[in-house]
């Protein structure tokens, strides 16, 4: 027999940057507020002090911060007639795992999605016809419009104190930004990052073919400031150990130098790290939740009852939970029917690695969201009936780092040990820069998350089973974006250069790093036969359960995930704090 | 700001924070409070702990082909991978320690789906080497240790193309474990028993945990003047 905590207003699930924002949003309403975190509490001092986050082998390669494939993963296949096999080891995507979740070892590029992205359906119905989706693409609006969220970026930017240059305030093109941007009501709280080598001939190059190049927005900070919370960053010392890497800096804008520290000051909020939610549990009539059950730091079960339930626990792990709970409708990808589980999608990446024998670049010299970027090639951009795909990415020229175990481009045809592979490295380290596309990813079918029949975990339950593959609407778009790599790459006339993109043979492979940006799974939309959740993440069958954080894309950007991210879980709990509140309800009419 | 002040000022600042740093320790359960100034060991007289005396020659010998001493810049053998390697055995790397390993497996999987063994690391060594051995006995006549340079490269080479086939263990995966080790080994942080005294950093021009560059972000095209910094504060 589970043990039962005392009642609080809000339990929520996870730590991250969705559950910090909320614990901040929904205790100035005087709620109590708990979350419950499954790793282990971390902060700037000690956890992540200097010197002890520069190494690269415990935390860049053996993943330190990351979630434990052996107590947490899923199950990946190409198709649905395939048979799903562990993800066992961590590659393509990294989980967070502890207080701050992914946001204390992101990069850091801080995008808005464009307004076209949020109502991409109807974009693409109004602008090019219907008849261009093609039958297995299931590609939807979000149900929420850009102008609903701006407030929300805004004030999401300013927490996160980004670092970058407007291109478009209020309507009126700015010169030094990015002209096809969404229009914003402000301009970013801090000027844009440093300028390295890479970026600036990156920038030259764009400039002279016509294109529109600036600074990646960055959530690291370029000088001293401090946001709206009261909380401090510190200016970036590009110290080349960002993403994998809590900041030893305080400069990485996270739930912990952003919001946690004035958080914890508040007395109506706690929170307990080192315990994991299995289940949230219904009451008979399964339309209300009473609160989670989880297995605390002693290994005991715990019932933890709650009035509201919020989810943040991350894309995945949210559509685990809703399908471990029995909250919604599984999706069937055979009959269509069902929505948990739907619309599953990651991102499209590519990129070029460049050689110079005569540059000296510094790669150790950088931070995560440093770099040079443009939108030219844009989804808002591309005339989708004429180039055949639906879909955009942007490209930036970016230095991270120069971490040598992970970080050691050789030239094509260099062997891969012995002299001459000792000798490439000599010649070839601090030599290279690149550009990468980012990518838009589109829903499909038969792209979904469903709960695996053969794997479970250390506690019986059965893992997520990840059904995913390429397809060719991307790999065109993908391809598209080669073509441009290729015409800038060669403009800058390196000694040697190597693209590296995805073509039509190409298939899912777990093992190379691509991007922490799963979305999907457990979308919003406006209506309930087709999405998971209403416009203001509210669950359509439990209404006390709302579930923050990417799962509710109905596909991917062609952006990073998390500005977009930050502003829902503003968005929602507005909708919470002035509408919920005062009459707990659905508050979209099924 | 010069070089020699940015320099002293960051001794002073890792000194500073090792004193105030009490018995933190990285990942890998090795304290950051050692000495700054223990020497590294001699390979020459270090006893693995994971590797028996045979297995032991056979990873020395294995690492000096894949990293050898010839030419520019330091070897695997000169920096003490092996060491490195022998560590790492009895970490939670060797034992996959937090890697899914529930079954059933599936050992043929495309290699798309990543590591799909039953094996730990560890285990993947003692019957990659055994079994690597007793090719070189059976089909060669010596063990791979007495093979000449050119003979080990062709052994190797096998093994990476998966040319050779073990009853109990993949020979490419045996391989890729050891390359991936050796390299890291060659690179990481001296505290990982690697990369001793620096040498692969200094080699290659990486700063190591310098880890602050705020005077140099926008000095374009001009190679970094400052050697390495390690963990433990060494200087190189
Ligand atoms: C290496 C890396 C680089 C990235 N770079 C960028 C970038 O440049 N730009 C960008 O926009 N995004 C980036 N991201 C993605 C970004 O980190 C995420 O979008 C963001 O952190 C998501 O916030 P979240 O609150 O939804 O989830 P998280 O930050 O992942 O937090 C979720 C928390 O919930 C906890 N949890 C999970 N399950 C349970 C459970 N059952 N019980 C209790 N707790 C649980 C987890 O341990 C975790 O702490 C990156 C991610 C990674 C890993
Ligand atoms: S690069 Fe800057 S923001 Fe990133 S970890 Fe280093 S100091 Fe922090």
């Amino acid at each position: 027999m589970a043990k039962t905590q005392p009642h609080v207003d809000v339990v929520m699930i996870g730590l991250g940057w969705t559950n910090s924002i909320m614990g901040m949003e929904l205790t100035e309403e005087g709620l109590n507020v708990l979350a419950l975190e499954r790793g282990p509490d971390q902060d700037t001092v000690p956890e992540f002090a200097y010197p002890k986050m520069a190494d690269e082998l415990t935390y860049g390669v053996r993943y330190q911060l990351m979630q434990r494939p052996a107590k947490s993963t899923v199950t990946v296949r190409h198709g649905v007639r395939d048979s799903a096999l562990p993800y066992r080891s961590l590659g393509s995507f990294l989980p967070g795992n502890g207080v701050g979740g992914a946001g204390t070892h992101w990069n850091g590029h801080t995008w808005r999605p464009q307004p076209q992205e949020l109502r991409l359906k109807s974009y693409v119905e109004e602008t090019f016809g219907a008849d261009i989706i093609p039958d297995d693409m299931t590609i939807q609006d979000f149900g929420v419009s850009y102008d609903e969220l701006e407030p929300h970026f805004d004030f999401f930017e300013k927490v996160a104190g980004i670092a970058g240059k407007a291109g478009n305030l209020n309507g009126e093109i700015q010169a030094g930004g990015n002209p096809f941007e969404g229009w914003r009501s402000d301009e970013y709280p801090m000027p844009p990052m440093a300028r390295t080598l890479n970026d600036s001939m990156f920038r030259d190059v764009a400039k002279a073919q016509g294109l529109h190049p600036f600074p990646l927005p960055a959530a690291n900070a370029s000088e001293a400031y401090t946001n709206p919370y009261g909380m401090q960053l510190a200016p970036c010392n590009y110290c080349g150990f960002c993403e994998r890497y809590g900041c030893l800096n305080g400069s990485k804008s996270s739930p912990q130098t952003c919001v946690l520290g004035a958080l914890k000051r508040r007395e109506n909020f706690s929170y307990r790290a080192n315990c994991e939610v299995m289940k949230v549990e219904l009451a008979e009539d399964g339309k209300t939740a009473t609160g989670v059950t989880y297995i605390d730091e002693n290994g005991d079960e715990v019932f933890q009852p709650a009035d509201l339930v919020i989810m943040g626990a991350y894309s995945l792990h949210n559509v685990h939970l809703l399908l471990l709970s029995g909250i919604g409708e599984p999706y069937n990808p055979i009959s269509g029917d069902g929505v948990v589980g739907k619309n599953y999608a990651y991102q499209m990446n590519g990129g070029a690695t460049l050689y110079f024998q005569d540059k000296a670049f510094n790669p150790f010299i950088g931070a995560g969201a440093n770099g040079e970027t443009l939108n030219d090639f844009g989804v808002e951009q591309i005339d989708f009936a004429r180039e055949g795909f639906i879909g955009g990415s942007y490209f930036n020229a970016a230095m991270t780092n120069g971490q040598p175990i992970r970080n050691m481009p050789l030239p094509g045809g260099a062997p891969q040990w012995g002299a001459e592979w000792k000798e490439a490295v000599q010649q070839t380290y601090g030599h290279t820069m690149t550009i990468g596309s980012h990518g838009s990813n589109m829903a499909y079918r038969d792209c979904y998350l469903d709960l695996d029949p053969t794997y479970t975990d250390d506690h019986g339950r059965p893992l997520m089973r990840m059904t995913f593959d390429w397809k060719d609407n991307d790999v065109r778009m993908t391809q598209f974006m080669k073509q441009k790599i290729d015409t800038l790459s060669r403009a800058l006339a390196p000694d040697d250069y190597k693209l590296s993109f995805k073509d039509f043979d190409s298939h899912y492979d777990v093992r190379p790093y691509q991007t922490t940006h799963n979305v999907g799974g457990a979308i919003m939309g406006s209506d309930p036969s087709t999405s998971v959740l209403n416009r203001y993440l509210q669950s359509w069958d439990v209404h006390n359960v709302f579930v923050m954080g990417a799962s509710a894309f109905p596909q991917n950007l062609q952006y990073n995930p998390t500005g977009l991210v930050g502003a829902l879980t503003y968005w929602a709990a507005k909708a919470i704090r002035e509408q919920y509140l005062k009459n707990p309800g659905p508050l979209v009419q099924a | 700001m010069s070089a020699k002040l940015e320099n002293a000022s960051r001794r002073d600042f890792i000194k500073g924070s090792l004193m105030m740093i009490p018995a933190v320790t990285v990942g890998s359960g090795v304290s950051l409070t050692a000495a700054a100034d223990e020497p590294p060991p001699n390979l020459a007289d270090y006893t693995p702990t994971f590797f028996d005396a045979e297995e032991w020659q056979f990873v020395m010998a294995a690492c000096d082909r894949l990293i050898p001493s010839d030419g520019a810049g330091p070897g695997a053998l000169e920096t003490n991978v092996p060491i490195f390697i022998d560590k790492q055995m009895e970490g939670k790397f060797g034992h996959a320690a937090d890697w899914y390993m529930k079954g059933p497996f599936t050992e043929d999987a495309s290699p798309l789906f990543g590591y799909q063994s039953s094996l730990t690391p560890r285990e993947v060594y003692r019957k990659g080497i055994a079994a690597t051995r007793r090719h070189c006995q059976d089909a060669l006549g010596e063990d791979f240790r007495g093979l000449d340079a050119a003979g080990q490269d062709r052994v190797l080479t096998q093994l990476e193309q998966g040319a050779l086939e073990f009853d109990e263990v993949s020979a490419s995966q045996f391989f890729a474990f050891l390359l991936q080790n050796t390299k890291e080994g060659y690179f990481a942080d001296p505290i990982h028993g690697g990369n001793k005294h620096m040498a692969a950093w200094k080699f290659i021009g990486f700063p190591g945990a310098r880890a602050a560059y705020r005077e140099w972000v926008d000095q374009h095209d001009r190679a970094y003047p400052l050697g390495p910094v390690s963990l433990t504060g060494e200087r190189g």
